[in-house]
This record gives C-alpha cells, sequence and structure tokens, in this order.
C-alpha cells in the first residue's frame, strides 16, 4: 500500500514536471525505441542544432507524437523518413543523401586530404633533393678545420 | 614576396566563402513542396461554425495560404501589409490558416480542456485578433492541432503558400511576407500564374 502511494505521488511528480507535454507517456516501450532511434537521425527544424528527439520545441513534439502514430501504424524506418523529407526536405535529416548537390559535401574532405597530402609529398622530396646538393660543401675548407678543432677540444676536455 | 602570394590567395578564397556564408540565413531551408500539389485538408472555418474549407475549393484561382497565430509576434508585423495587400488585391483570395491558437500559446494546457472548449477559444482569440489588427482573409480554416501544418511542412509562424490554379504550390514564404519579397517575388508570380 505504501509502495503503491509512494508510486502515485512520483507518478504525479511527473506529471507535473511535464505539464506541457500533450502526449501520453510512453505506454509502448518498443515504440518508444524506434521512436528514439528514428528520431535521433533527424533535425529539429526550429532549433536547428538538436535533434528531433531532443528537442523540447512545440513542433519538435507535435512531430514526435505524429512519428509515433506512424509507428502504431505499422511504417518502416525508411518510409517514416520519407514522409519527413517529403514535408521538410533533406534539411530534416542528419546525414544528408548522397546525390549529386551533395557530392561536395560527402567527398570533398577525402579531396582536401588528397591535395594536402599530394602537396607534402611535393615539398618533402624537393627538399630532400635540396638538402642533399647542399650537404656537400656546406662548410668551406677554413670551417672545416675550425670544426675539427673544435671537436678534438671536446675530446681531450672529456678525457680529463 | 613570391611566396606569400599562395597563402594570401588561400586568404582571399576563405574570406569569399566566409562572405557567402554570411549572407546566407539558416533559418530558409527550402522547401521541397514547391512545385508539388497542395497537401489537402478538411478544416473548420474560422467565422461559420457550419462550413469546413478544403484546397480543393479553390481550384481554378491563384490564390494566397498564409498561417497565422494571435501568439506569433511576426504576424503582427507582417499583418498590416497583408491588410493593405487584401484592398490592392482586389479578388486574389487570402486564405488564412489559423495555426495552433490555443496550444501554441506556451502557456494553456489543452489536456486540460474539453475539444469544444478548445474550439471556443479558439474562435474567440482569432476573431478578437483580426477585429483589432483588421481581417485580410477572404477565410479562415482552423489547423488547432498543427497536423495540417505538418503536412504544409510549418516549422516556423508566419509562413505563406502561392498556390496555382491547378492546386499546386509555386512559392513558399518563409517568416514574414516584406514589402520587397511582394513586389519583386509575389506579385509578378501572381501575374504570370494568373496568365495561364
Amino acid at each position: 500500500m505504501k509502495r503503491l502511494l509512494i508510486l502515485l505521488s512520483l507518478a504525479l511528480l511527473c506529471g507535473l514536471a511535464s505539464a506541457k507535454e500533450a502526449t501520453p507517456l510512453a505506454e509502448d516501450e518498443a515504440v518508444e525505441k524506434r521512436l528514439v532511434y528514428i528520431s535521433d537521425e533527424m533535425r529539429c527544424l526550429v532549433c536547428q542544432n538538436e535533434s528531433l528527439s531532443s528537442s523540447h520545441a512545440e513542433l519538435a513534439q507535435d512531430l514526435r507524437r505524429e512519428i509515433r502514430s506512424l509507428i502504431k501504424q505499422g511504417k518502416s524506418d525508411q518510409e517514416i523518413m520519407d514522409f519527413m523529407v517529403s514535408r521538410y526536405g533533406d534539411f530534416v535529416r542528419y546525414r544528408p543523401p548522397i546525390k549529386a548537390s551533395t557530392y561536395l559535401l560527402w567527398f570533398g574532405p577525402f579531396l582536401l586530404l588528397a591535395g594536402a597530402i599530394i602537396a607534402l609529398v611535393v615539398y618533402l622530396r624537393r627538399r630532400g633533393g635540396r638538402i642533399e646538393e647542399s650537404s656537400e660543401d656546406m662548410l668551406s675548407a677554413e670551417e672545416r678545420r675550425k670544426a675539427e678543432d673544435l671537436m678534438k677540444l671536446n675530446e681531450s676536455e672529456s678525457k680529463q | 614576396m613570391k611566396r606569400f602570394l599562395i597563402p594570401l590567395g588561400l586568404f582571399f578564397v576563405l574570406v569569399g566563402f566566409l562572405a557567402v556564408g554570411l549572407r546566407l540565413d539558416p533559418r530558409e531551408v527550402p522547401s521541397p513542396l514547391v512545385d508539388k500539389p497542395a497537401p489537402l485538408f478538411q478544416l473548420q472555418q474560422l467565422d461559420d461554425s457550419g462550413k469546413t474549407f478544403s484546397p480543393k475549393d479553390m481550384l481554378g484561382k491563384v490564390w494566397l495560404l498564409n498561417v497565422w497565430a494571435s501568439w506569433c509576434v511576426s504576424c503582427r508585423a507582417e499583418h498590416p501589409l497583408l491588410v493593405s495587400f487584401s484592398k490592392q488585391a482586389g479578388d486574389l483570395p487570402i486564405v488564412g490558416l489559423s495555426y495552433k491558437e490555443v496550444r501554441g500559446d506556451n502557456e494553456t494546457d489543452v489536456s486540460k480542456m474539453s475539444p469544444a472548449d478548445e474550439l471556443r477559444l479558439t474562435r474567440q482569440r482569432a476573431t478578437a485578433w483580426l477585429a483589432r489588427h483588421g481581417n485580410p482573409y477572404t477565410l479562415s480554416a482552423l489547423d488547432m492541432d498543427g497536423r495540417v501544418g505538418i503536412d504544409y511542412g510549418v516549422y516556423g509562424v508566419p509562413e505563406t503558400y502561392l498556390i496555382d490554379k491547378a492546386g499546386i504550390i509555386r512559392y513558399k514564404q518563409i517568416g514574414p511576407v516584406t514589402r520587397e519579397t511582394l513586389d519583386k517575388i509575389i506579385l509578378p508570380k501572381i501575374k504570370e500564374l494568373e496568365k495561364s
């Protein structure tokens, strides 16, 4: 009995906290799971950097209710996605489809990477060539002699 | 000197991209509904409790569908323009879609309200608002739960649709209609559509 009372008061509290929510709370866990799964893939159009599943915007709640009823009608994920895209456009998807207008979006980063690798290889090759070229006469005879003296000096110092 | 030219060039390319990016409005999502048939619906009208409205009733006419609500601030900004346009436009019908008049105001809890009460409150608020700010609409249809709004891809009120004689959406304005968009885009399109 006590438990029931606690449960009831908790339920009431929950009811208060989400008083704005017009939709009934989760009655079917499988439906809710699919709802979260699908709406995670969608953008809330009001606050555009939030997913539909996490947004508190009024429209997001309406759309979640809509998706919930589509799930209950037995629509597939693809059909639900098509339903949303036909109304709000590809923008509603977090993963834009691969088509002519989005090639640059999908493959641009790889192009940049390839460009950077080519530039790096060219640069390294050129530099390698320069070092080889100049390594032989990098020091004049005079400088070489001085350097050897220094090395000898260093050696004798470390022996002491 | 020459070695600075490449970074300088890259810099200007970047500035170019950013300049273009700044001018784009992220709120303007291209609607997939343009050039598609206007979704059908059947909704009660604001003024006459017996009558319903369906886009089918408008076949053979070029018309505007304007989504509005009394709680919507931008609608109020747009409204005087619509009122004056409705006077100058002559017989071009402007149909209002009263969108979630009660549910959308962020204050009223509809779950504690009977459908009849919601309908009465919707009528009361919408009529009062139109009486106060002027009524540019040939008629207004009541989309109380926003279900029709979803079919039209409404995500921010006000939105305005230009629909041709065959019932095809030809243009969608997201956000308030301005003098500029009215004169430069909507009016020329109306003229063109009325000829066909």
